[in-house]
């Protein structure tokens, strides 16, 4: 009886209801989004990362794990790593931020596309000029750039050369020693791809490697792969944490401005259930009812609002920003607004329930 | 035998700086069964009463009995279970919930008791004599003023209380749903046994009571 009382209640004011469940909702999809930009860009990131083709790879000693690194490190490590027994393919990347999260990748075209089976163009072809660049197709989508259009970068014109398919470790691409020149690194990498003759023999290579080289990080492919994880960013993780509290402030705001009104504007119904014989306990419940279910359905809505998010981000930008649904912070998201959503109804509950039931018969 | 006795009951109220004495020594017994009407001006002092025996507010001083039961030593929750399962309520403007059915206006009457059971063939025929047992499924909005007070009668007598309370039941209504309703009224008490103590400032409402009782300056004096 009192889950009918709850549901027409909510029915009785579907604007007011549904307002509330989407302002509960924007905090499960802020919580949502956020997660799964964070955990689909590492998934990108990976993804790409894999797209090389390479067994292993050679940081620069002190670099991040997951970073985009700098140019620092020495490429006469390059001849030490090609002599190695079992290397096949050693190739150099530099890698220049361009502000944010978009770097410029520099790469010996030839090696790169050696190591990863090649490039497949979806227009046009490699550099052949200076200032040429070439882009994934996500990057000139989201430019609306096409072969010969110019891309202003590192303070200077680009020509695109190619529009190629994405899941090649970086979106812009130019040749390394071009990169180096600008960035005044000759002789500077940020790290160095490596393929052996059989995969079989990564971890005795890193084994030798690391014996020559033991402050240089060195890592087997899938072994970075597994690296790309948001427990590996504390700053994710503390940004998650803050956006987590946000939400939950925002559920217990709505929540509280929502059922302070439905309280007040229900006094004499309250007053009724009083006369009725209702005890305090039997009005919090009712009102408690009523804010889980406005939980359960703005959980449901920032869920269905996630998906908005990822095709917004799918849309206009997705070559900065790759949004995955990570089903397991579903629930994690929904308890977080319901405990907000509680904490929001207590005060006008409580006041509800204490409300005198004379007074509340006379209210008109 | 009684189920009201009142002895010397008191009531002040204080408004401001002043007490506002609205009962000043009331005594009465109404007898199971009895269809009693109190009479009297807006001010006499007559809600008050109505609002005692209802426990919806407590006594200054006296004692007060209802089915053997003392109002006077009960406190907020004793007074919430007095209401429950002792009292059943009719007021002048309905009060039905509007978000609910007429059948689920009754409803949570039981819910609210702990009764969940099917309603009982008795309450079945009362729902009939009431002529709402076609507009269960409707909220009151759709239904007239008369019918709305109908429903308020049954949601009020559900629970089987000891005693019925209507507070100026025909306040809002014309005089042929008024006449409809004191009839049933007295049909009710008099088929069912239910006792009634109906407020009034309508001496022909008061009429189709078995007894009536003028309520003057807090004091009760015989009609």
């Amino acid at each position: 009886m009192v889950y009918k009382l709850v549901y027409e209640n909510l029915k009785h004011r579907p604007v007011r209801t549904l307002l509330s469940s989407l302002a509960i909702g924007l905090g499960v999809t802020m919580m949502l989004a956020l997660v799964g930009v964070g955990e689909g860009m590492l998934e990108d990131q990976a993804n790409r990362a894999r797209g090389v083709g390479a067994d292993l790879v050679v940081r620069a000693p002190g670099s991040s794990v997951v970073g985009m690194g700098s140019l620092s490190m020495n490429q006469k490590i390059l001849d030490y790593v090609r002599a190695q027994k079992h290397v096949a393919l050693a190739t150099p990347i530099g890698v220049h931020s361009t502000g944010g999260v978009s770097s410029i990748m520099g790469i010996n075209y030839e090696e790169f596309a050696a190591m990863g089976g090649g490039f497949r163009f979806r227009e046009g072809a490699k550099f052949s000029q200076q200032n040429d660049v070439i882009v994934d197709d996500l990057y000139a989508r989201e430019k609306k750039l096409k072969v010969g259009s110019l891309l202003h970068t590192m303070n200077r014109d680009w020509r695109v050369s190619g529009v190629f398919a994405s899941g090649k470790l970086a979106r812009v691409m130019i040749p390394l020693t071009v990169l180096q020149d600008l960035a005044s690194a000759n002789g500077k990498i940020t790290m160095i791809y490596v393929k052996l003759d059989d995969p079989a023999n990564t971890q005795a290579v890193i084994d030798a490697m690391k014996k020559d080289l033991p402050e240089y990080p060195i890592y087997a492919m899938e072994e970075l792969i597994k690296q790309f994880s948001v427990n590996n960013l504390p700053e994710l993780k503390a940004f998650i944490g803050v956006v987590v509290s946000l939400s939950v402030l925002f559920g217990f705001l709505v929540v509280f401005l929502a059922m302070y009104t439905a309280v007040l504007e229900r006094t004499r119904e309250i007053g009724i259930l009083k006369a009725l014989g209702a005890g305090p306990s039997y009005v919090l419940g009712i009102l408690l009812r009523e804010t889980v279910l406005l939980a359960v359905i703005g959980s449901l809505c920032g869920i269905l609002m996630s998906y908005g998010t990822r095709w917004l981000i799918a849309t206009f930008i997705p070559a900065s920003m790759v949004q995955a649904i990570v089903y397991r912070w579903w629930p994690i998201a929904s308890l977080i607004t319901l405990a907000g959503a509680v904490l929001g109804v207590l005060y006008p509950a409580l006041k509800a329930a204490k409300q005198d039931a004379l007074d509340s018969l006379s209210y008109d | 035998m009684a189920i009201i006795e009142i002895q010397n009951l008191r009531k002040t109220f204080r408004s401001g700086d002043v007490d506002v004495h609205a009962l000043r020594g009331v005594n009465l017994t109404v007898e199971k069964g009895e269809f009693l009407a109190v009479v009297g001006k807006s001010g006499s002092g007559k809600s008050t009463l109505f609002h005692i025996l209802g426990g919806l507010t407590p006594p200054t001083s006296g004692t007060v009995k209802i089915d053997g039961q003392s109002l006077t030593e009960l406190d907020e929750a004793g007074r919430t279970r007095l209401r429950r399962n002792s009292v059943g309520f009719v007021f002048q403007k309905y009060n039905l919930l509007p978000t609910l059915t007429i059948r689920d206006n009754i409803d949570i009457a039981r819910d609210i008791s702990g009764d969940t059971t099917p309603w009982d063939p008795a309450f079945l025929e009362v729902v009939e004599l009431l002529g709402i047992a076609q507009k269960l499924d409707r909220k009151p909005r759709q239904l007239s003023g008369g019918e709305q007070q109908r429903v308020a009668i049954a949601r009020a007598i559900v629970n089987h209380p000891a005693i019925l309370l209507a507070d100026e039941p025909t306040g809002n209504l014309d005089s042929e749903n008024s006449d409809m309703v004191l009839e049933l009224l007295r049909h009710l008490n008099k088929k069912t046994g239910q006792t009634v103590l109906m407020i009034t400032h309508d001496p022909e409402a008061a009429a189709f009571a078995d007894r009536t009782v003028q309520m003057r300056d807090g004091l009760l004096h015989s009609a």
